[in-house]
């Protein structure tokens, strides 16, 4: 679990979090929702150590991270695991090598171990097939998933992913989140999900926050959203007519999503 | 302000390298690394160094021949000056400035690629200390391959000159022989591999440095190139003037 107690993070006079306090449960998909420039990825970034707060508590499981050593952030650091937007996978190395990294710098495996778990890993998201192939030679979709492989590699107790759906087709993006969703559940992990993708949202939003202007605006599960009286929230989901007239049908007659 | 700047870029240059020279987390991959980067650095550029002292050696000497010869200088002085030059200042200065352009460029591009497309962000996540794990190998692995290049370099320079002795007839090669024989002092091989040892840390590290601190995108890429490939070579010159004024 992962409690975020009054955080402030500013960049000079612009103050671009404002007194964040939530909560990130352990096997459940969090989501992180907000427009472009909220400051959905600032948050990530202080959750995960790449910024640090101006002020403010993150509490892993009781240990507060902000306060911890440079030792005792990279030793943190290693029960985390992060895909990024463009994948960041290391575009020297092929598909195989990429998912045995964290194995080769922190376990003690002999190399057939950790082959074996790296193939494992690369099984859990169907890309058994792809072993030898640079990330240069696979599509979005596919780095996509070889990210998730390498993340899950060691086991991570804390999954970080910024918008893991970003440049993906819609029925990707839902391949996507189904193997976040089913992975988190299966190791028990507290998954946190940047996203702008509203099928994800609605899908595997398991505990959602929207982030508005740096405030944390709304909290809730999937089901709720619809019913939502925050006039901010439902501006951002429902932004397009088609969606909000879907809502209004939905609505209208009572209907469950 | 400009000496803010440089005093600035300066200060976070030496705080880079306090975080490369660590003790690297996992001896088995440094070590990966170090020979992936000897290969791509130094056994890659021996081909280049070859070409273009093969063809400096020659042209020296064509030049000391037909210009600097008289008859009132022995005949083996155009032997005698054109190993000087390769050993002096050739094979470890010059050919160190080649050698910024080539492997500084690919240090700056490849580190400023891997920042731009959060790769460097991907190691730090997973408590790997980026700046030794990335940094590290290339430094190292151009001290070590830099005295070879350097060997390399007079050895080849030495045979173009002999080329224009044989294929040229510029000089016979019994007075190129007497002169690359004449006068020889074993330190000064020793004071340009001890000299491009220096330029071997500026070529890997000041590049590491440029190439690691990008912001922003693909243009600032090809900004932190340039500037990586101009910078060490003007550092190349400036601590050559220090290094031959403190070695001769």
């Amino acid at each position: 679990m992962i409690e975020v107690k009054h955080l402030y993070k500013s960049f000079g006079d612009k103050e671009v979090l404002k007194d964040i306090n939530t909560v990130f449960e352990d096997g459940k998909t969090n989501l992180i929702i907000g427009r472009s420039g909220s400051g959905k990825t600032v948050l990530m970034k202080n959750l995960v150590g790449l910024f640090i707060p101006t002020k403010g508590e993150i509490l892993y499981d009781g240990r507060n991270f902000v306060n911890m050593s440079k030792h005792e952030k990279v030793m943190m650091r290693r029960e985390m695991g992060m895909i990024f937007q463009s994948a960041a996978l290391f575009d020297s190395m092929t598909v195989l090598e990429n998912v045995m990294f964290p194995l080769d710098m922190f376990s003690s495996m002999t190399l057939r171990e950790r082959i074996h778990r790296a193939k494992e890993c690369l099984d859990r998201v169907n890309l058994s097939g792809a072993d030898e192939k640079f990330p240069g030679e696979i599509s979005g979709g596919m780095q996509k998933r070889v990210a998730i492989a390498r993340a899950i590699a060691l086991n991570p107790k804390y999954l970080f992913c910024d918008e893991p759906n970003s440049g993906l087709d819609p029925k990707t993006s839902l391949v996507i989140d189904d193997l976040l969703h089913s992975i988190t559940q299966e190791y028990n992990m507290t998954t946190i999900i940047n996203t702008h993708d509203m099928n994800s949202v609605m899908g595997i939003g398991e505990n959602i926050i929207f982030i508005y202007e740096g405030n944390k605006e709304w909290q809730g599960v999937s089901s709720e959203v619809m019913g939502s009286t925050n006039a901010k929230l439902t501006d951002f989901i429902f932004a397009s007519d088609l969606l909000k007239n879907m809502r209004k049908i939905v609505m209208d007659n009572g209907l469950q999503l | 302000m400009l000496l803010h700047k440089w005093l600035t870029s300066f200060g976070r240059y030496i705080m880079l390298m306090g975080r490369v020279f660590s003790r690297p987390e996992r001896m088995r991959m440094f070590l990966k690394q170090y020979v992936t980067e000897m290969t791509q650095l130094g056994i890659n550029s021996i081909g280049i160094v070859l070409i273009i002292s093969f063809f400096i050696g020659a042209v020296i000497c064509i030049q000391m021949k037909l210009n600097i010869q008289s008859p009132w200088m022995p005949r083996w002085v155009a032997g005698y000056t054109t190993r000087e030059i390769l050993l002096l200042e050739f094979s470890s200065s010059i050919m160190c400035l080649i050698l910024a352009g080539k492997v500084g460029s690919n240090i700056a591009s490849e580190l400023g690629t891997m920042r731009v497309t959060q790769q460097i962000d991907a190691l730090e996540i997973m408590g790997i200390n980026s700046a030794s794990y990335l940094i590290l190998p290339k430094i190292i692995g151009m001290l070590t391959i830099m005295p070879f290049l350097v060997i390399f370099s007079s050895a080849t320079g030495i045979i173009g000159a002999y080329g224009t002795a044989y294929l040229g007839h510029i000089i016979t090669p019994d007075d190129l022989t007497q002169g690359l024989q004449h006068a020889f002092i074993p330190w000064f091989v020793w004071m340009s591999i001890i000299k491009s040892q220096f330029f071997a840390f500026i070529i890997s590290s000041v590049p590491a440095f440029c190439g690691y601190t990008v912001e922003g995108g693909s243009v600032n890429v090809g900004k932190a190139s340039t500037d990586a490939v101009v910078t060490s070579s003007v550092l190349i010159l400036f601590s050559d003037v220090f290094l031959t004024q403190l070695l001769s």
